[in-house]
């Protein structure tokens, strides 16, 4: 049995520099004792070197990063737990980390954890008080970790505080920060404390109120914040009190009568009836875009962004009506603004039809859809909804009364007539929609859903025909 | 007299701790540079308070004096609580004392909405513009944006502030006009829905030539809903969820319960909300995200449209689900093991990356969950089988957390 002795700290240098003084020899595990106490030795001790040459280990990267952390841990076996696993890798088993159910692995990782959660409690639980020291203004905090740690957790402090000077002491060691640069000494006896406002009133003031004492789970706060901690944090002097007052404070809450109306209250109320917008003229646009927006004669609003209503001049020759707003149009509560709209769009231009001078709109004025994840998808709107919206439909045309309709798509048709028909036979053609012209096309979705591109490019002529038809109708009209 | 920062303090600190939200994940990581402050990406908490919530950020409002009448609300224009009010570079002030302190990741600031709603908004834009301008703050900044302020504002925000949140408030439109009348659902979802607009044009692959948009709210936006002050069920509230987090691109959907403030409206009692309710809702918004559960799937699990306050909502569908089961740990699939009541992602990334070295047994099984004796019943190992547990009728009592004796002690 062979003795090896390493400091408490041990960087991974050191424990390296040991480990392959050990494989050197051939060393099983189980003959090799680490100690962390410089008592004197038991049994042989590691002095002579031995030349080290043939003892490269190829270890995987995962390996060294869970040795720097394991090497932190304070647990006296955590060297030979090390040189266990580095043996068994030189030994042939070199993915023995993917065997997470391995006792071996599974310390290792456990040691990895206490020590990375170490490390994110010096992060949180660190409090500093200002101090002057030496002329200079110096954030001074006590802290006291579980593990060798303070190497792994000092750039935190510096990636954030480093426009200020600080020292954190802890019973293993301080660092301090100061004038940019990081040093690492000795462990010093805890500072006394001497006051701090910001900390001691505000910061406690402000532990204190944001408690919900409807709310009290003390196991779940100690699960967070174990106890060994609140020494060193100034607000847990108060938790005693505030878990004590808890259950009678919420009595009192609950037994407490209504609040009675301060006057305030009902001059407020006032002030804002009157402030309530003036209604433009009833029969106006803006009066029925308002309207649309209230709607509620189907249930579409419920999950929709907002109504979509119509756009253009109110005198506008030709008006275009697709089916229902989507994902882009139900956001922006503009019409035709997303992919197929898009597409229409540059149908329109290769036509030489100016948008602008033409009022687009729906059938139906909300977004209809079903959530998948994080998207929605499109869903078609029954007949029952699309007969809904059938009476903003109608309030637009009586409006802008265009000498041609362009309808796109099954339900614009729907949406029109109060009649099913199918696109394919009646498109090209004018028809009589009550003593208004009407033209039957596709909807541009349906071209963006075609799969075979040449298929696509057949359709898009076919639409630009129909759009170039009812130019040549709505011009000569 | 007037009221002092420590005063103003507990005022504002009391009207804002009834956001759930307290997080300061996600979004840019960045150093102090020459500045003050960092974010690391991860969520840190500086301290828990008795209730086992985290503090991370300085949560408070600017002012609690408001002039609409959400009854729910402690700030309601009809409640007696106190008013007060902070200045710009009081909050500014005391916020970086906080951080440098390390006390705080940062700030998250709401506000009563004392006279318009562009009025408040522009006072909470000032409040990240100085710190972000002046102070050169580089920690995290969380800003509540006021349904119906204007688009320019909102864009603003967005510039200063590392996450954006919009309460939704209410599960239901119908809900919203009862308790809280002068609130818009519509306005609220359109500032939702330009905060996601602004967000994805901000993280768009930039074009060479192009100049790269300016940074937008890098950690996304958020919503909340207070749960149990009107009657909607479970199931109302979750399919609202699945529509929101469709919709708007949130990392979070916030379910507070309904607790007394001590400032009861006459019209809603002060009748706390159970605080299990609020926790199956959470697991039930886990399942749908994370655990590849549909709507329609935890629908089934919901008698009456309520989730069952004595067992997890994974259990519950697995219960009404026995066919599916046992699950051969060694051979399902990925889904599968999600849907074994106990086994949480972690477990079962554990589980397909250690089978592939070797089978597992119940013995390597318990180092991967912390649970085996709840996952028992739902899977075979080489050395397990459930047999007749399975089938067993009071299957659900057995698995049922027993009822504990609530930890009040500070033992």
């Amino acid at each position: 049995m062979l003795m090896v002795s390493l400091p408490a700290d041990c960087d991974e240098e050191g424990f390296r520099a040991a480990a392959r003084q050990c494989l050197a020899r051939n060393l099983p595990p189980e003959q090799i004792a680490f100690t962390d106490e410089q008592t004197g030795s038991l049994f042989d001790t590691l002095e002579t070197n031995v030349p080290e040459s043939g003892v490269q280990v190829h270890v995987p990267r995962r390996f060294l990063t869970l040795l720097s952390k394991v090497l932190c841990h304070r647990a006296p076996d955590r060297f030979s737990l090390l040189y266990r696993l580095l043996w068994r890798i030189r030994k042939g088993e070199h993915n023995v980390l993917n065997r997470i159910a391995d006792a071996d692995v599974q310390q290792a990782e456990r040691y990895a954890k206490a020590v990375d959660k170490d490390v994110y409690r010096m992060h949180a639980y660190v409090r500093f008080s200002e101090r002057e020291i030496d002329g200079a203004r110096v954030f001074v905090a006590w802290h006291e970790p579980q593990h060798f740690i303070l190497n792994r957790a000092a750039s935190f402090f510096v990636d954030r505080f480093s426009n200020m000077d600080w020292l954190i002491c802890t019973p293993i060691g301080t660092i301090a920060w100061r004038d940019q640069k990081l040093d690492f000494g000795p462990a010093e006896a805890r500072p006394a404390s001497a006051g701090d406002a910001v900390l001691d009133e505000l910061w406690t003031a402000y532990y204190r109120t944001t408690f919900n004492p409807a709310r009290l789970r003390v196991n779940a706060m100690t699960a967070q914040m174990p106890k060994r901690h609140w020494p060193t944090m100034p607000e847990t002097a108060f938790i005693p009190e505030m878990v004590h007052q808890a259950q009678n404070r919420i009595k009192a809450m609950e037994e407490r009568a209504p609040d009675a109306r301060p006057r305030f209250a009902d001059v407020l109320a006032e002030r804002m009836r009157r402030a309530e917008p003036v209604v433009s003229h009833p029969d106006s646009f803006e009066a029925m875009r308002n309207e649309i927006h209230s709607c509620r004669e189907c249930p579409l609003h419920g999950p929709a962004t907002q109504a979509v209503s119509g756009e253009g001049p109110l005198d506008a020759s030709v008006m275009f009506v697709g089916e229902q707003p989507g994902d882009q149009e139900d956001l922006s509560g503009r019409p035709f603004v997303g992919p197929a709209g898009q597409l229409f769009d540059r149908a329109l231009a290769e036509i030489g039809i100016e948008r602008k001078k033409t009022y687009v709109t729906n059938a139906v004025k909300h977004f209809k859809f079903e959530p998948r994840g994080k998207r929605r998808v499109h869903s078609k709107p029954s007949a029952g909804e699309v007969s809904a919206c059938r009476f903003w439909l109608d309030r637009e045309i009586r409006t802008v009364s265009p000498k041609l309709i362009v309808a796109l798509g099954a339900t614009a048709i729907l949406g029109l007539t109060g009649r099913s028909m199918a696109v394919t036979k009646e498109r090209g053609r004018i028809l009589d929609l009550n003593g208004c012209s009407l033209l039957v096309t596709v909807h541009p979705s349906y071209l963006l859903r075609l799969p075979n591109p040449d298929a696509a490019e057949a359709e898009y002529q076919r639409f630009l025909q129909d759009l170039s038809l009812a130019k040549r109708w709505y011009e000569a009209a | 007299m007037p009221l002092n920062l420590l005063q103003k303090l507990e005022i504002l600190a009391e009207a804002a701790k009834y956001d759930a939200s307290c997080v300061s994940s996600g979004g840019d990581k960045r150093k102090a540079g020459k500045g003050l402050g960092s974010v690391t990406g991860q969520s840190i908490c500086h301290a828990f308070t008795p209730d086992g919530r985290c503090v991370s950020l300085l949560k408070i409002l600017l002012t609690n004096f408001c002039k609409y009448d959400c009854i729910y609300c402690v700030s309601r224009r009809s409640s007696n609580v106190r008013r007060a009010r902070f200045k710009v570079d009081e909050v500014v002030q005391l916020t970086l004392d906080l951080y440098r302190r390390n006390c705080i990741e940062g700030l998250f600031l709401s506000s009563g909405i004392a006279r318009s709603a562009d009025e408040t908004m522009a006072d909470l834009v000032r409040v990240a513009r100085t710190l972000r301008q002046e102070h050169a703050f580089r920690g995290y900044i969380h800003l509540k944006t006021i349904p119906g302020a204007s688009s320019e504002l909102l864009d603003e925000a967005g510039l200063y502030a590392d996450r954006l949140s919009m309460n939704v408030e209410m599960p239901a439109e119908a809900a919203l006009e009862e308790l809280a009348p002068e609130k818009s659902a519509t306005e609220i979802k359109q500032g939702l829905a330009r905060t996601r607009v602004k967000i994805e044009a901000s993280s768009e692959r930039t074009r060479a030539g192009r100049a790269r948009p300016p940074r937008f709210a890098p950690a996304g936006q958020s919503t909340q809903m207070v749960v149990g002050a009107d009657s909607s069920s479970d199931r109302d509230i979750l399919r609202a969820s699945a529509g929101l987090y469709a919709s708007y691109a949130l990392e979070r959907v916030y379910y507070s319960a309904f607790s007394p403030t001590g400032h009861a409206s006459a019209s809603l009692p002060a009748r706390p909300t159970p605080l299990m309710r609020e926790h199956r809702l959470y697991q039930a918004d886990w399942l749908l995200r994370f655990y590849g559960f549909t709507l329609p799937e935890i629908e089934e699990a919901l008698p009456g449209g309520m989730l069952d306050l004595s067992i997890d909502p994974k259990l519950a569908w697995a219960l009404t689900h026995r066919d599916l089961f046992p699950v051969d740990i060694n051979r399902a699939s990925r889904e599968m093991l999600l849907r074994v009541p106990g086994l949480g992602t972690r477990a079962v990334d554990g589980i397909i990356a250690a089978r592939k070295h070797a089978s597992l047994r119940l013995a390597e099984l318990k180092r991967l969950t912390n649970s085996v004796a709840r996952v028992r019943p739902f899977i075979t190992t080489p050395d397990w089988r459930p047999r007749a547990l399975l089938d067993d009728a009071h299957l659900k009592d057995r698995l049922a957390p027993k009822p504990q004796q609530l930890s009040l002690a500070l033992s």
